[in-house]
């Protein structure tokens, strides 16, 4: 039985017949560590933000189930569900540096979601900290935790907000491109230990990015997106393998290798975006007989 | 060491700009056309008596010397006396200005709470009718100024429907225990609830008048600064957490989305100030700025004086407090 | 995507066309009042004194919205009265835009000691309380037209300089001008020619707030008595008698609040109004 399953989840913009998401399905286990990679604008954060509930206010549903632990949350009404998410969900934002709260200590910024919504007690949410940022590498927890957001580097931020995601035990974390807005150097340990304390706390993850290096340190299976609509679904090793489906090769070919630098430089070709652009075509004709779209 | 640089510099600049403003109005006010002794003679008077009382008051040196003279009497703490009333102008002064610091404070207060309570409404509505209606009613408080929101108030509320005094700081027939002129403070002090009541109900209309385009700005920029704070990721990231609209828009962004508006706010509680002059003769409120009328009309020379240099050091004082508070609640420039 | 074409083919913005339609009809009424007054704004007659509007009882036809104490028509006491507050308007608005954007643009170009020099005066300026110094200013200069005129300019000229000033000195780093200047162009013809233009949009949203302003320094002036010399009507005047008369004739002071709280209403609306409109860089 999956943690996560999303069922036909469709969106589209708010008034506007654009649509962002086509029917994805998709499904992750307990535990399981699921890549979801596309091209910018390929809607893999819009998933995201629909199982955490922070889709933009221009973006609307229109279709679908998001099955949390046997709940659908869009059946839930919001009080309900914002706290359904809370307890169950964590979040691993993409940059360091807007993410933290500037007018508050690094403490408080962990343990008030321990103390408010979980409703521990403040003691042992500030020992839970200190041992997560422990976990997490940082050397002085407690110097840390009263230190403000500007006083400490990205990388470090990014470990917080890492310590911080896990600190309730959630069942599924959902890590929107943790490592694109980080140096290069540094995106390589931040991977490291995100995959380290997945595997120390079991967490699953939803782990969205666009690049398939990460993905295959990182993922034991993964989903290809394109422009709403998933091309493909299977595991790493039969992704890497060889994929089935045209644009998941051309995006695995894309890849630029160390080996060949000149050569790995290769982009889409036309005629796999063309074919790709009539299948999500015919994709919207299906939606639309079957009359579940506007 | 570095603050402290900073501060002595700023005493500096401020003291220059108080000179400045002691020079203009010291000239401008001897221009008068008018002998603002022959005045204060009755009729019938010599030209003798004229000449007599004009030397005692120094006028009939040359101007730069009265400034000297003025000047050097100031450093030691004396501004002259009232040429009306016979008494110091310093007493005269500060007797004045516990009224009209408490309306300013009122007023201001009103201010934060009905432009607080407007911009934090209209973020928790946003996307509402009720928010466009909040727009508009913020723009016209915005464009029209404390004067005629007071002649409104006085026939809303003193006339067609009377709750609250249009006149006065204090019932007259009340006996007043009061040691100092800060008539609220002291009524709060002293537990005298019933002469708080009555000084309220004298002091709301002035300080809602005065607080009305205060208030409008507050909402505007609050607004504003709260609208583009509410995007920023640390907000999002606070929702995941399982944090309601309430909370995240109280706890999460406002405190960062503070910050602007308060030095703006700053700047136009000094404006405030300013508008006490006309309110308080509007609503014949007992303070500095009806003070300063009657000096004008009536050529009092060294009340006038001593009255522009009082308000010109509120000014200047209220513009280092807020530089100071600025200082201290940003948390950045704090550890800098 | 919006272009240049299609914001002049938007539509008029309510606001606009509200506070336009107010200010041509003050406009009007003020050219034509010795004409449509129905009365002699300075006919006193003792015995028709606090008669209410014509919609009340006791009210004496003819005088459609009351006479004051003294027995004068409050209608045609407006409409005069308009001409001061349009007079004043247009000159001391002028006046202080022209000379407060001039010392703001050289001050925010041409910096060094030109800029300190204005920066310290309007330091000093905003020190005093605005309508105090004015107070102060006519008493000095004795009442009339030209005293207000220059009693508002003389207090406001900072308004424009400050802000003025700003945008000279953020323009100023802009290429644009540095290209100018290494084209050869003299200090004084990039200012007017290339600087100049991009500050227009906020000079003209000011220059209707000033007139504005300007309406209510000569209210607030006529208010305590020290506005112009002569018997003429002035919306201050009415308000200030009406102020003391407000239980027994609230007409008196309605009318001309009412008339001014408008007309103040519509000159900074007509600001923001044409700024929203013309403003290049709307989000």
């Amino acid at each position: 039985m999956s943690f996560l399953s999303i069922r036909n989840l469709s969106a589209s913009l708010k008034g506007r017949p654009d649509r962002i998401l086509r029917a994805v399905s998709l499904e992750v286990a307990a535990g399981e560590v699921r890549g979801l990679v596309g091209e910018s604008g390929a809607g893999k954060s819009m998933i995201g933000k629909a199982v955490l509930g922070t889709l933009p206010q221009s973006v609307v549903i229109t279709g679908g189930q998001i099955i949390l632990d046997g709940t659908d949350l869009l059946t839930l009404p919001p009080a309900v569900r914002r706290t359904r998410i809370g307890q169950l969900c964590a979040l691993i934002p993409q940059d360091p540096l807007t993410a933290l709260n500037p007018s508050r200590r690094i403490g408080p910024q962990i343990t008030n979601r321990l103390v408010d919504i979980l409703r521990w007690s403040r003691r042992d949410a500030q020992t839970r900290a200190r041992d997560l940022l422990a976990e997490v590498q940082i050397s002085d927890p407690d110097r840390v935790m009263r230190s403000y957001p500007h006083e400490l580097s990205g990388g470090m931020r990014q470990r917080i907000l890492i310590a911080s995601a896990f600190a309730a035990e959630p069942k599924l974390i959902v890590a929107d491109e943790p490592t694109t807005a980080l140096d290069v150097t540094v995106q390589k340990q931040i991977l490291k230990l995100i995959a380290d304390m997945q595997a120390r706390h079991g967490t699953a993850i939803l782990f969205v990015t666009h690049d398939l290096g990460v993905v295959s340190k990182v993922c034991q299976s993964l989903s290809v997106l394109y422009a709403g609509l998933v091309l493909e679904d299977t595991s790493i090793r039969d992704f890497f393998a060889g994929p089935r489906h045209a644009y998941s090769r051309a995006l695995l070919a894309a890849t630029p290798k160390y080996t060949d630098p000149d050569g790995s430089l290769t982009p889409v070709p036309e005629s796999v975006i063309a074919a790709t652009r009539a299948e999500v075509a015919a994709a919207d004709d299906a939606m639309s007989d079957r009359g579940r779209n506007v | 060491m570095q603050l402290l640089r900073a501060f002595l510099m700023r005493l500096v600049t401020t003291a220059v700009t108080l000179c400045g403003v002691a020079v203009i109005v010291f000239f401008v006010i001897r221009v008068v056309p008018g002998n603002p002794v022959a005045m204060m003679l009755p009729p019938g008077a010599t030209e003798a008596d004229v000449a007599q009382l004009t030397a005692l008051y120094g006028l009939d040196k040359s101007i730069p010397q009265q400034f000297l003279i003025w000047g050097a009497g100031v450093l030691q703490g004396d501004f002259g006396s009232s040429i009306t009333s016979r008494q110091p102008v310093l007493d005269l002064v500060l007797g004045r200005l516990p009224a009209t610091l408490e309306l300013s404070v009122m007023a201001l207060t009103i201010a934060i709470a009905l432009g607080g309570f407007m911009a934090l409404t209209g973020t928790r509505l946003r996307g509402s009718k009720t928010e466009a209606a909040i727009d508009v009613g913020n723009g016209v408080a915005l464009s029209v100024p404390d004067f005629l929101w007071g002649l409104v108030l006085i026939l809303l509320f003193g006339v067609l429907v009377p709750i609250f005094h249009i006149s006065g700081r204090v019932t007259p027939s009340l006996d007043l225990p009061f040691v100092t002129n800060f008539y609220l403070v002291e009524s709060l002090v002293r537990l005298r609830f019933d002469l708080t009541a009555d000084l309220v109900s004298h002091m709301f209309m002035p300080a809602l008048a005065l607080a009305i385009p205060l208030a409008a700005i507050i909402g505007q920029l609050l607004k504003q600064s709260l609208k583009e704070t509410m995007n920023l990721d640390y907000v999002t990231l606070a929702r995941t957490k399982g944090y309601g609209e309430n909370h995240v828009i109280l706890f999460e962004a406002l405190p960062n989305a503070i910050l602007p508006t308060l030095t703006l706010v700053g700047v136009q509680f000094t404006f405030l100030i300013g508008g006490t002059v006309i309110i308080e003769r509007l609503f014949s409120y007992e303070g500095l700025g009806n003070m300063a009328i009657d000096a004008v009309i009536n050529r009092d020379l060294p009340l006038i004086q001593g009255i522009v240099i009082l308000f010109a050091v509120i000014f200047t004082a209220v513009n280092l407090l807020v530089d100071l508070c600025y200082a201290a609640l940003n948390p950045r420039l704090r550890h800098a | 995507m919006l272009d240049g074409r299609a914001r002049i083919t938007r539509p008029w913005s309510p606001r606009l066309v509200l506070s336009g339609s107010w200010l041509t009809l003050l406009v009007a009424a003020a050219l034509l009042a010795p004409w449509i007054a129905p009365k002699d704004p300075l006919a006193q007659d003792l015995f028709l004194g606090r008669m209410p509007p014509f919609w009340a009882t006791g009210a004496e036809p003819g005088y459609y919205l009351g006479t004051d104490s003294l027995g004068r028509d409050v209608l045609s006491r407006i409409l005069f009265g308009a001409r001061l507050a349009l007079t004043v308007a247009l000159i001391a608005g002028s006046l202080t835009c022209i000379i407060g954007a001039t010392l703001g643009l050289m001050a925010g170009f041409l910096r060094g000691r030109v800029d300190v020099l204005i920066s310290r005066m309007i330091d000093i300026w905003m020190a005093f309380p605005p309508v105090l110094f004015s107070i102060l200013l006519i008493a000095v200069l004795g009442p009339g037209l030209i005293s207000i005129i220059i009693a508002i300019v003389v207090i406001d000229w900072t308004r424009f300089a400050r802000v003025i000033r700003a945008e000279a000195m953020a323009q100023g780093a802009m290429d644009y001008v540095a290209s100018a200047t290494v084209a050869g162009r003299t200090r004084l013809s990039t200012m007017l020619t290339e600087i100049l233009p991009n500050v227009l949009p906020t000079i003209v949203v000011l220059l209707t707030l000033e007139m504005g302003i300007s309406v209510i320094v000569e209210a607030i002036l006529s208010f305590v008595n020290l506005s112009i010399s002569t018997d003429d009507p002035t919306w201050g005047g009415m308000i200030a008698e009406g102020r003391t008369s407000v239980y027994q004739a609230w007409w008196v002071l309605v009318f001309p609040l009412v008339t001014l709280f408008l007309t103040v209403l519509s000159f900074s609306q007509l600001g923001e109004g044409l700024k929203d409109r013309y403003d290049p860089v709307l989000r």
